[in-house]
C-alpha cells in the first residue's frame, strides 16, 4: 500500500518534470538566440536591420558591411502567401472530400497518402522541387533572366508540403461538426453541397482558420526545400518584368535561408545578425501562432 | 373534426433492410391529411425508421435498402428527387438542433437554400414561422442572438419554426419532446394540436399518454426476438386506446410490457 502510493507520488513528479523540462528548454532557446543577438540590434540598430533593404556582409570590412532584412523577411512573405494561395484551396477541398464525400475505401487510401506526404523529409521536397520544377518553370515562362529558381517554385514546393497540416486539421474540423447539423440542414432540403457550404463550414471555421494558419506558421519555419529552389539571392526582390506577377520568377532569400546560408563562415556583428534574423522568425511565428490562438477562441460557438 | 379525410401518405407493402437485417417487415398504412398520426411501440420497433422513410433520410445510411411503394399525395417519394421530397416533408429531431447561427438565419435558412434573397419577403416569412411556432413573443426583439443561447424548449419550437418556414406539407417529428422538461413538453402538445390545421403531422413518441394526449390516429409497431417490426394496429387513438383489437397492443397499452 504505501509502496504503491510512493510509486505513485514519484511518476507524478516524473511527469511534472518532463513538463517543466521542455518549458524550461524552449526558455533556455529563446535567452540564448536573444543573448546571441543582442550585439547586432545594438550595433546594426533595430529599426535599421528590419528596414534596410540590403543586406551586404563583408567579411574583411565590417564598417562597410550593411545588415537589413527587410528583403528576407518580403522574401518570407512572398513564398508563404504564394503556398497559402496554391495550398490552402487544395487543402480544403481534399479536407471536405475525404471529410464528407469520399467512401470509404478512398478514404482509406488517400488518409495514409496525406499522412505519407508529412513524412516526406524536407530535402526531398528541396531535390524534387530542384531537379524537376526549377527547369520545368524555367521552361515553361520565356521572361528574361527567368533562371526556375524563385518564388513561384519555393511556393509550390511549399503549397505541397503544408497540405498534410492544412488537410488533417481542416478534416478534423469538419468531421467535429455535429452529426445533427447535417441532418437538420438535409432534412430541411437542401442539397450535400448547400450543407457543406452553408451549415459545416460556418459550424467548422474556426477549425478550417486554425488549419490555415498553422500551416502559414510551417510555411515561415520551413528552411531546407527552401533554400534549394529559391535562389537564395540577397538582392530585394523585384518583378523581372514590368508585368507584376513575374515577382513570382524572381529570386529571394527568406528569413530562414538567411540563417542557413551564412551560418558556416560568419563572425562577429554577422554572425550576432543571423542570430538577430532567427529572433525575428521567431517572434513572427509566434505571432501566427497566437493569431491562431485567437480566432479559433473567438469564433468557436458558444453552445 | 371533418367527417371526409383525404390520404397524404400510403404506404403499401414497405419494407426495410440494413444489410441483411429486415429492420421493417411490409408495413401498409394511409396517413390521414391534416391530422395528427402517433407512431407507438417498444425501443427498437423501428418507430423511428419508419418514420425517417417519409423523407428519405434512411438514404443517409448506405447499407439501408427498402422495398414496397410509399406515396405522397399520390406520387411515388422513391420516384421524387430526395431534395423536393424533404421540402415538402419536414422534420423535427429528437434533440433540438437549431444550427449555431442566429435565430433569424435559423428560421431564414430553408427559404434562402431555395433561392429567396428578398429581405422583406424573408422577414415576413420568420415572422409567421416563429409565430406559428409560439415563440414569436420570446424572441422578436432578439432575432439576432444565437439559437444555440436559447433553452431547451424554445430550441424546439426554433426548430419547428425553422421547418415551417420551407412550408411544407408534413412535419415528421421523431419523440420532439423526450429532451425536454414537462412544461415545455405541454407547450410542444399545444403546438402541435395549433399546427394539425395546417399540416400533416406524424409523430414518434415513447409517452403513451402523450400520444393519447395530441394524436388523431395511432399506428403501434411491434417486434419480437428476430427485432423486425411489423405494424400491429393502426387506427382512430381513441379506439386503440380504449378497444384495441390486437392483443399486443393491449398488452402495450396498459403498460404489460415495453
Amino acid at each position: 500500500m504505501k509502496l504503491t502510493r510512493t510509486v505513485d507520488r514519484t511518476i507524478r513528479y516524473l511527469l511534472l518534470g518532463s513538463a517543466l523540462l521542455s518549458v524550461f528548454i524552449v526558455v533556455l532557446i529563446a535567452i540564448f538566440t536573444l543573448i546571441e543577438a543582442l550585439p547586432a540590434f545594438r550595433e546594426i540598430g533595430l529599426v535599421d536591420f528590419l528596414l534596410n533593404p540590403v543586406w551586404h556582409p563583408l567579411p574583411d570590412d565590417p564598417a562597410n558591411s550593411e545588415f537589413g532584412i527587410l528583403g528576407m523577411i518580403y522574401a518570407s512573405i512572398i513564398v508563404t502567401a504564394g503556398a497559402i494561395i496554391l495550398g490552402v484551396p487544395l487543402g480544403i477541398g481534399c479536407a471536405v472530400f475525404l471529410a464528407e464525400i469520399a467512401p470509404e475505401a478512398i478514404h482509406k487510401l488517400v488518409r495514409p497518402a496525406v499522412e505519407l506526404l508529412a513524412g516526406i523529409p524536407s530535402v526531398v521536397y528541396g531535390l524534387v522541387g530542384m531537379v524537376w520544377l526549377v527547369p520545368l518553370i524555367r521552361d515553361l515562362f520565356q521572361v528574361p533572366d527567368n533562371q526556375g529558381f524563385g518564388f513561384l517554385a519555393s511556393s509550390i514546393v511549399l503549397a505541397v508540403m503544408i497540405l498534410p497540416t492544412i488537410i488533417n486539421i481542416a478534416e478534423d474540423a469538419i468531421r467535429a461538426v455535429p452529426e445533427s447539423y447535417r441532418e437538420g440542414a438535409l432534412a430541411l432540403g437542401s442539397t450535400h453541397w448547400q450543407t457543406i457550404v452553408n451549415v459545416i463550414f460556418p459550424a467548422a471555421r474556426s477549425g478550417i482558420v486554425a488549419a490555415v494558419i498553422l500551416g502559414i506558421g510551417r510555411a515561415l519555419g520551413e528552411t531546407m526545400a527552401m533554400v534549394m529552389v529559391i535562389g537564395n539571392s540577397t538582392e530585394f526582390p523585384v518583378p523581372l518584368t514590368a508585368n507584376p506577377l513575374t515577382i513570382f520568377l524572381a529570386r529571394g532569400r527568406t528569413l530562414t535561408g538567411n540563417v542557413v546560408m551564412g551560418l558556416n563562415y560568419a563572425a562577429g556583428v554577422h554572425r550576432s545578425a543571423l542570430f538577430a534574423t532567427g529572433v525575428v522568425l521567431f517572434l513572427m511565428i509566434m505571432l501566427v501562432n497566437g493569431m491562431a490562438r485567437v480566432i479559433v477562441k473567438r469564433w468557436s460557438y458558444k453552445g | 373534426m371533418t367527417a371526409v379525410e383525404t390520404t397524404r401518405l400510403e404506404v403499401q407493402d414497405y419494407s426495410l433492410y440494413y444489410g441483411s437485417f429486415k429492420a421493417l417487415d411490409r408495413v401498409n398504412v394511409k396517413i390521414p391529411s391534416q391530422q395528427v398520426t402517433a407512431i407507438i411501440g417498444p425501443s427498437g420497433c423501428g418507430k423511428s425508421t419508419f418514420l425517417r422513410t417519409f423523407n428519405r433520410m434512411n438514404d443517409l445510411i448506405p447499407s439501408a435498402r427498402t422495398e414496397g411503394k410509399v406515396w405522397l399525395d399520390g406520387v411515388d417519394i422513391f420516384n421524387m428527387d430526395a431534395v423536393d421530397l424533404r421540402r415538402q416533408v419536414g422534420m423535427v429531431f429528437q434533440r433540438p438542433n437549431p444550427f449555431p447561427k442566429s435565430i433569424f438565419d435559423n428560421v431564414a435558412y430553408g427559404p434562402r437554400m431555395n433561392g429567396l434573397r428578398d429581405k422583406t419577403k424573408l422577414g415576413e416569412i420568420v415572422e409567421r414561422s416563429l409565430r406559428d411556432a409560439a415563440l414569436w413573443d420570446e424572441v422578436k426583439d432578439d432575432l439576432g442572438k444565437s439559437g444555440l443561447a436559447l433553452s431547451g424548449g424554445q430550441q424546439q419550437r426554433l426548430c419547428i419554426a425553422r421547418a415551417l418556414a420551407v412550408a411544407p406539407e408534413v412535419i415528421l417529428m421523431d419523440e420532439p419532446a423526450s429532451a425536454l422538461d414537462p412544461i415545455a413538453t405541454l407547450r410542444i402538445e399545444e403546438l402541435i394540436r395549433e399546427l394539425k390545421k395546417q399540416y400533416t403531422i406524424v409523430i414518434v413518441t415513447h409517452n403513451m399518454q402523450q400520444a393519447a394526449r395530441v394524436s388523431d390516429y395511432t399506428a403501434f409497431f411491434y417486434t419480437d426476438e428476430s427485432r423486425t417490426g411489423i405494424l400491429v394496429e393502426f387506427g382512430n387513438t381513441k379506439k386503440i386506446f380504449t378497444n384495441p383489437e390486437d392483443k399486443r397492443t393491449e398488452d402495450y397499452i396498459t403498460g404489460r410490457f415495453g
